[in-house]
């Protein structure tokens, strides 16, 4: 047995060190990767997958935490995906979010990985989407991921979660915050955190006012909650909601095969993309125009967008 | 695609002792240093520790104790990474861990002990020039 076929086996036994070992190879996008998803993706597709997100300091990792051990009294197996950021200067990272989480390190059902962003825009990458394929095919029956919270251009997250929590803390900003796209335009479900403060109230009131100006979702009206992360108050409430999200999804059919087709056509765009530009860039960097075209460039005789089409013009008649 | 291997590295807390900050300093500059750094926070028992190192597949753990409780704590650590198939992960550990138990912890697989007045470059060449051979 070669080792992909030995850490793939593995992962569909749900063998916590295999998976360890399963997401550390996609992480590093190692010569074994693509030869471990292609074994697991026929297993992956049982697992809900929830993505949470919000600003820092929300209390994301306080709220999951509960929440696992809420899905743990329904005898469900819980991943977990806490993702931070990578410094983009030394291109290390303080994975912080476990701390919160500890007391459920010892739960065999659980998993905790620990990842950074490494560099990705957007707060989520490929690894992260890869790792959330392994604990499905592992037999999680939830997957959640907690993204950085870098703000408000989030939606990078939809391409992983089926259901996708946002969280607020109080006074992190009044209406106008609540009415930008991005994070708000996202969520299936608003969560008002901290809601033992004093403003929480206006600020789900705030969300509230955005969502009745808008009817996008058609057919899910997101709920507005309110919780308390460190007592767990509101926590049991949430759970129920993202059953009926679970459930809504479920049930209508045209919505599931449209979204499962918006999927998987995203991710085949972006494997196409990955390859083409790969192999096409190492091609055309040996070309002979190549290093003309630059000091073309430089020499401004010609622009760099009809630079590029030249090359690559050359690159489809030669093929 | 940005995909280079990151050393891993969790920081962990055993027995019951709450002074941090030594264990933060080393965690910032480990993550300073390009690294991906886990810490787990207080208080943590044997067990929590080796299954954070197992689930993260860390390549370095980095244990911190003020309280003296070294002699009861590592021991128990060690036998746990054993029994988990985790010997090839680095052990490094620092803070009030007397020069006589030195050896000792030495003997249980921890490969160096950082005491008091350690600077943090010494710990970041060190880790970089002991890093294990994973599979």
């Amino acid at each position: 047995m070669t080792k992909t076929e030995e850490i793939a086996n593995g992962v569909l036994k749900g063998d916590r060190r295999s998976i360890a070992k399963a997401i550390t190879v996609i992480e590093n996008n190692m010569p074994e990767a693509q030869g471990l998803i292609a074994k697991i993706y026929p297993h992956t597709g049982k697992a809900h997958v929830i993505g949470l997100t919000g600003a820092a300091g929300a209390g994301k990792s306080t709220l999951i935490e509960k929440i696992v051990r809420e899905y743990r009294q329904r005898s469900k197996s819980v991943g977990v995906i806490a993702v931070d950021p990578t410094s983009p200067f030394t291109g290390g990272a303080f994975l912080g979010d476990r701390i919160r989480m500890q007391e459920l390190s010892t739960d065999q059902d659980v998993y905790i990985r620990s990842m950074a962003t490494r560099n990705y825009a957007g707060g989520i990458s490929k690894a992260t989407k890869d790792a959330a394929k392994i604990l499905d095919a592992a037999g999680k029956d939830l997957v959640i991921v907690e993204t950085t919270g870098a703000g408000q251009s989030e939606v990078e997250i939809i391409r992983v979660a089926q259901t996708v929590v946002v969280i607020h803390a109080p006074g992190m900003g009044d209406e106008i915050q609540a009415i930008k796209a991005g994070i708000m335009e996202i969520a299936d479900i608003f969560v008002v955190n901290k809601a033992d403060r004093e403003n929480a109230n206006k600020t789900a009131i705030d969300i509230q006012a955005m969502l009745q100006m808008d009817n996008k979702k058609g057919g899910w009206k997101p709920p507005v909650l309110k919780t308390v992360a460190l007592t767990g108050e509101g926590v049991a409430e949430l759970i129920e909601k993202i059953e009926e999200h679970r459930c809504f999804l479920e049930d209508d059919t045209a919505r599931k095969e449209k979204l499962l087709k918006t999927k998987a056509e995203a991710e085949l765009l972006e494997a196409i993309k990955e390859r083409v530009s790969r192999t096409l860039i190492e091609k055309l960097k040996k070309e002979k125009k190549y290093d003309e075209l630059i000091r073309g460039i430089i020499e401004k005789t010609i622009d760099p967008a009809s630079a590029a089409e030249k090359l690559v013009k050359k690159a489809i008649s030669d093929a | 695609m940005e995909n280079k291997r990151k050393i891993r590295v969790l920081i962990a807390k055993p027995g019951l002792d709450s002074h941090d900050r030594g264990a933060k300093v080393v965690a910032r500059a480990l993550r300073d240093a390009g690294m991906e750094v886990i810490y787990t926070g207080l208080r943590q028992t044997p067990e929590q520790i080796v299954e954070t190192a197992l689930q993260e597949d860390v390549d370095i753990i980095g244990l911190s104790i003020l309280s003296g409780a070294h002699k009861t704590q590592f021991p128990r650590i060690m036998k746990l990474i054993k029994k988990q198939g985790l010997t090839d992960v680095m052990v490094f550990a620092g803070g009030i861990i007397p020069e006589e138990d030195v050896s000792e912890m030495k003997k249980l697989g921890i490969k160096e002990i950082f005491g008091p007045g350690t600077t943090t470059e010494e710990i970041i060449l060190y880790v970089k020039g002991n890093l294990p051979k994973r599979d």
